[in-house]
């Protein structure tokens, strides 16, 4: 396991960490979750050793290796531009870990052709980086952070430089290698989707500091803020009240509205909304509404529901939420 | 001029790029449909078709003008160089390469000049990492300086070194006709050589590609033996080479600490000039012919160790 406690690192008057503590459970896969600046890849360099901390300590595996370079910390680091080393052929690159340790050639010769096989490179071995594809390097990458067995892999916004179709084959493939290696992986990320997808826990930072921790289900139904509920997971403002988009339901008659919201209590209430937008996309229908008060907003709805209302622009309809999503009522998830 | 000539292929000659200037696609290039797991595909950047109409015309002007500039101004002069060292038939131009004095002034020009090299591709490396790296005070001073050798008169710097470690030398360190003295001061001139060329490979070097080296165990000197080095070795390769080729025909820096002693401190070029003074222009001539041979084969293997850095990195088969 790895633990973080009292993290602080400032640059010049930028605050990076503000006294961050946090346990990653062994053998998680734990995403940390962020907008940009928000430290998360600050604390996976600091936990890597790359990055020094101001103030706090480091734990790997119960040693604390604080004072200890990145060399010596049983780590495994894979970065967003891959960082190959581009005069070496991908056998090389996987080996480096092992060459200088000085194994024996038998050794590393094995120990790279499972890698490669593992990660799908096998017949690659003599390419260079640069004859590679984008996605094709990372996972040479991540063969080479594998190579050295690591008791922890640290993945810095991994798939960040590859595009959208090649993330989305990745990161499912990285979910089915770590269910099959089990090394403790973090993996930074500024991209929700992918910390709900890969991640069994997800710690949500913002401004240096940890807003909320805890599995991607109970972040998404229990965010413990307004920060969290609008990081994961669109949201939409109704009534001063942030709500999911798909706990909007729409009805063309006020009463109906009005009992079956009343049935749940605590939302905003009902609110009087006219169409200004259908936009179907695929099986989600997505509603642009305008509130009599003016505020916009967008309901997010089933196809079967959208045909059954037939919403055309210009529309009135009744909006009120199916759920009670504000944070303020919600059980409170584990917040630290 | 010259864009009339560019503009009409794009079939850039890779070869004579500076090893240094590698144009590497970069991290950003590349993701492509070959990306899914398992998938054998890779996707190189399409090369460049484009073959621009205008140029058509402007081509063979362009040709004829460079091909006729670079036979008035390099061709021709070398031809005549040539045609005269062989004024007195082969057996007169072997003679006068294989005079004792002519190959001792050969074989000093090529040991001091190797020697130079070495300590260049050395004191050169070490240079530009601490201007690239490390900061410190008046760090834009030692960088504007490192030109200075380049734009100093060379005769200037014989003086200026003739100074320190000549027959009056303050630090009473006397090098004054000396083989040292001659190291010292092609040193002195070839030193930007190979800070420059090291220097902008350095500063577009990927810093993470060290860190990985480090999280993979390797100790900083493990790292730049075989992270570092190898990156940078084509720019001190073309570095160091020009440093040497650049000593190879020194003449104005060494003409005074030098001392110019036949057999000893005489250099190739002084002992040119020395065969022009007492009217034996063939001997001149033949040894000129020897060093240019040496030049010649010193970029050929430049320009051969570039190509193939290249090749290495850039090749897709």
């Amino acid at each position: 396991m790895i633990s973080v406690t009292g993290a602080r690192k400032t640059y010049g008057d930028f605050v990076a960490l503000d006294g961050v503590s946090l346990d990653i459970p062994a053998g998680s896969l734990t995403a940390l979750l962020g907008p940009s600046g928000s430290g998360k890849s600050t604390l996976l360099r600091a936990i890597a050793g790359l990055e020094g901390l101001d103030h706090g300590r480091v734990g790997i595996g119960g040693t604390d290796v604080t004072g200890i370079p990145p060399q010596k910390r049983g780590i495994g680091f894979v970065f967003q531009h891959y960082a190959a080393f581009k005069h070496m052929t991908v056998r090389d690159n996987v080996a480096f870990g092992l060459t200088i340790r000085k194994r024996p050639k038998a050794e590393i010769a094995r120990k790279v052709d499972d890698l490669l096989e593992i990660v799908g490179l096998d017949g690659f071995q003599h390419r260079y980086p640069a004859q590679l594809s984008g996605g094709q390097r990372q996972r040479m990458a991540l063969a080479r952070a594998l190579a050295v067995d690591p008791e922890v892999l640290l993945l810095d916004e991994p798939f960040g430089a590859l595009d959208a179709k090649v993330r989305a084959d990745l990161r499912q493939w990285l979910r089915r290698l770590h269910d099959e290696v089990h090394v403790t992986t973090v993996l930074v990320t500024h991209d929700q989707e992918e910390a709900l997808e890969v991640a069994d826990r997800i710690a949500v930072l913002n401004k240096g500091a940890i807003e909320q921790v805890g599995d991607p289900v109970s972040l998404y139904d229990r965010p413990a803020n307004d920060f969290v509920m609008s990081f994961l997971g669109s949201v939409a403002r109704l009534g001063g009240q942030l709500v999911r988009p798909h706990d909007i339901a729409l009805h063309r008659d006020r009463e109906r509205a009005q009992q079956l919201d009343a049935r749940v209590g605590g939302g905003p209430g009902v609110l009087e909304a006219s169409v200004e937008r259908v936009v179907r996309l695929g099986f989600e229908v997505r509603v642009d509404l305008r509130a009599d008060t003016g505020e916009r907003f967008a309901a997010q709805l089933t196809r079967a529901e959208a045909d059954a209302l037939s919403l055309e622009p210009g529309d009135t309809v009744f909006a009120h939420t199916v759920a009670p999503t504000n944070p303020a009522e919600a059980e409170p998830a584990l917040a630290i | 001029m010259t864009t009339t000539v560019t503009g009409g292929r794009d079939d850039t000659d890779v070869s004579a790029l500076p090893p240094g200037a590698h144009p590497t696609g970069g991290p950003a290039g590349g993701d492509g449909p070959g990306a899914a797991p398992g998938d054998g595909g890779d996707d190189r950047a399409p090369r460049p078709v484009g073959r621009s109409r205008a140029g058509r015309i402007g081509r063979p002007l362009g040709i004829g003008v460079v091909g006729l500039w670079l036979s008035v101004m390099v061709l021709l002069p070398l031809a005549a160089l040539t045609v005269t060292s062989f004024e007195e038939g082969v057996g007169g131009f072997w003679d006068a390469v294989t005079a004792p004095v002519a190959l001792a002034s050969l074989r000093v020009t090529l040991v001091v000049a190797v020697v130079v090299a070495l300590v260049n591709a050395v004191m050169g490396t070490l240079i530009a990492w601490v201007l690239v790296r490390d900061d410190f005070p008046g760090k834009r001073v030692v960088n504007a300086l490192i030109d200075l050798p380049f734009a100093l008169p060379t005769i200037v710097a014989s003086i200026v070194l003739l100074s320190l470690y000549g027959p009056n030398s303050p630090i009473d360190l006397h090098l004054n006709a000396t083989q040292p003295g001659l190291v010292v001061a092609l040193a002195f001139v070839t030193l930007p050589f190979v800070v420059r060329s090291v220097q902008p490979v350095l500063i577009e070097a990927d810093r993470e590609v060290e860190e990985a080296a480090a999280s993979l165990g390797a100790s900083s000197w493990v790292t730049f033996r075989r992270v570092v080095l190898p990156t940078l070795l084509p720019a001190v390769i073309s570095g160091t080479g020009l440093a040497f080729a650049r000593a190879i025909g020194e003449y104005g820096s060494v003409v005074l600490i030098g001392g110019n002693i036949p057999r000893e401190t005489q250099v190739a070029s002084q002992y040119i000039q020395q065969q022009i003074e007492i009217d034996r222009p063939v001997n001149a001539a033949a040894v000129s012919v020897a060093l240019l041979a040496i030049a010649f084969v010193t970029l050929a293997v430049l320009r051969w160790f570039a190509g193939r850095s290249l090749r290495r990195e850039e090749e897709s088969s």
